[in-house]
């Protein structure tokens, strides 16, 4: 027995299983027919690919085996649960985290801010305004300016409440460019290349910088008490 | 030449490699395809995306120093022992006993921090270039759960030489967990096997270390290429607005 389409809306599919399927082209709006155009030649994965890992997989092999004649991985005394090293500095990849704990109550900087970060850059792709090929500048502007320019005030009252500088300079340079191409006395050579800069890029540029500024900030200025010092003031005490 | 020709014309060799290796393009597709490795990779590729700007091989590069953190890790597990002091020993006998000991410690720590970089990189290059753009969006969020991984692994792997780096280094990381609401000093204490840093804490981390990590990033990265290859291979710098 076949069963038959509830509903003549919908598509008439064959259980003919000798038959051809008909093809169709199905543009979605995700992938534009502009994009798939851009279509270059195609070549064998064999050699061509391949021959560039294995090239790649010689590099980072000979590049690492020379990084480990010159420089020996650290080994200090052993482990002693009595002598507190004066900063304790968790690995160079959490310095960020450590460097924000400093500003910024446990709760915020350890759960809330990591977990935020994570969520933000993990459900980014669900959201069309990230798809988008156009500049913040090539589309009506107005609105999201002003979106971004009240998260901003807010941001830099919190920002001056904690005295966490190194993440106001960022984000104020990092503002003033992103509203520079509106601005009237804007060159129009700058507003060309500043205008064409996508949302989601001003945002993730501002991410790296920040995140980079405070690992940089963790690892080479911070000394005994987190205060601040100077790389060549030495370490620990 | 003629050795050649006889292995791989051998029942043999023709038995484990069915296709001929005469360099037609059906073999170099079959090389792929035939090849449960190599068929991670469409048989075919875009020229563009060969081009270096186009991956900046950063994907590639991860799974190579994942791939050389297994072997120097497989190696080193021989020499060490999870349990205190001894494992601090171990140290020194890699650095003063074991022949090229220290240089196996060295590729291992460097290609860790290399690791740690590079996965971050590729993430960026991915973001740049809108590679995430659907029907990549998921494979971005396994994306995602690689370098969290990543990080796990290379932080449980801080705390094994047993020294005060490592001791101080994950006692600061550990007290971070307590700020989580209600949960804190549970996770904690399951993370730990107790309320400090201690024997416990580094059999534990041993395990997820040399186990239960690199087993889950395994598989996590077979399904990331997996779906690479299904979601079309790579977008490559295709997605990046060209002036
Ligand atoms: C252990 C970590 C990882 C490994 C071994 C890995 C490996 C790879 C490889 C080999 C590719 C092929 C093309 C290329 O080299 O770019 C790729 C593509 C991709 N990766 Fe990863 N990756 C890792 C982590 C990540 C992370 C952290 C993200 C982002 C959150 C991510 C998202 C993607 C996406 C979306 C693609 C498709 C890119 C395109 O189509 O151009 N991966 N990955």
């Amino acid at each position: 027995m076949r069963k038959e389409p509830s509903s003549s809306q919908e598509l008439r599919k064959s259980d003919d299983a000798r038959g051809m399927p008909r093809r169709i082209a199905l543009v979605r709006r995700e992938a534009p027919a502009q994009l798939l155009e851009d279509r270059s030649e195609l070549v064998t994965t064999a050699p061509h690919l391949l021959l560039r890992e294995v090239i790649v997989f010689q590099i980072c092999v000979i590049v690492l085996a020379i990084v480990s004649i010159l420089f020996d991985a650290p080994l200090e005394g052993i482990a002693d649960p009595e002598h507190t090293p004066n900063p304790a500095k968790a690995p160079w990849y959490f310095l960020g985290l450590q460097e924000l704990l400093h500003y910024f109550p446990p709760i915020v900087a350890g759960v809330l801010i990591p977990g935020l970060v994570v969520l933000a850059i993990g459900v980014m792709p669900y959201f069309r305004v990230n798809w988008e090929s156009t500049g913040l500048y090539e589309q009506p502007w107005k609105k999201t300016i002003a979106l971004v320019s009240g998260i901003v005030a807010v941001s830099v009252v919190i920002f001056v409440i904690f005295h966490t500088w190194v993440v106001l300079v960022p984000t104020l340079v990092i503002y003033g460019l992103m509203i520079l191409p509106g601005l009237p006395f804007c060159p129009a050579r700058l507003r060309g290349v500043l205008g064409r800069v996508h949302l989601a890029d001003w945002i993730m540029t501002w991410f790296v910088i920040v995140a980079i500024l405070l690992t940089l900030t963790g690892v080479f200025f911070r000394g005994p008490g987190w205060s601040f010092v100077w790389p060549w003031q030495g370490g620990t005490q | 030449m003629k050795l050649e020709k006889m292995i791989t014309g051998s029942r043999v060799w023709r038995s484990i490699v069915r296709h001929g290796v005469e360099p037609t393009n059906r073999n170099r597709v079959l090389t792929v395809v035939q090849n449960v490795f190599l068929h991670l990779h469409s048989a075919k590729v875009r020229r563009r995306n060969l081009e270096f700007s186009s991956t900046y091989y950063l994907g590639a590069v991860s799974l190579i120093l994942f791939a050389i953190l297994v072997g120097t890790g497989i190696v080193l597990m021989i020499y060490y022992h999870p349990s205190v002091p001894q494992a601090y020993n171990d140290m020194k006998e890699l650095k003063f006993v074991v022949g090229s000991g220290m240089f196996l410690r060295n590729m291992h720590r460097w290609a860790a921090h290399g690791m740690v970089i590079v996965v971050f990189l590729h993430l960026l290059r991915v973001f740049y270039h809108r590679a995430y753009k659907p029907p990549r969006e998921f494979n971005w969020v396994v994306g995602i759960v690689l370098l969290l991984m990543t990080l796990l692994l290379s932080y449980t792997g801080y705390l094994l030489p047993w020294d005060q780096l490592a001791f101080w280094a994950v006692s600061v990381g550990t007290n971070m967990v307590k700020a989580v609401p209600v949960l804190g000093d549970r996770i904690r204490y399951l993370l730990l096997g107790g309320n400090v840093v201690g024997e416990s804490a580094l059999l534990r981390f041993y395990v997820l270390h040399c186990v239960i990590l690199p087993l889950a990033l395994t598989i996590g990265v077979g399904v990331h290429l997996w779906r690479v290859r299904k979601d079309g291979s790579v977008a490559g710098s295709s997605g990046r607005k060209r002036g």
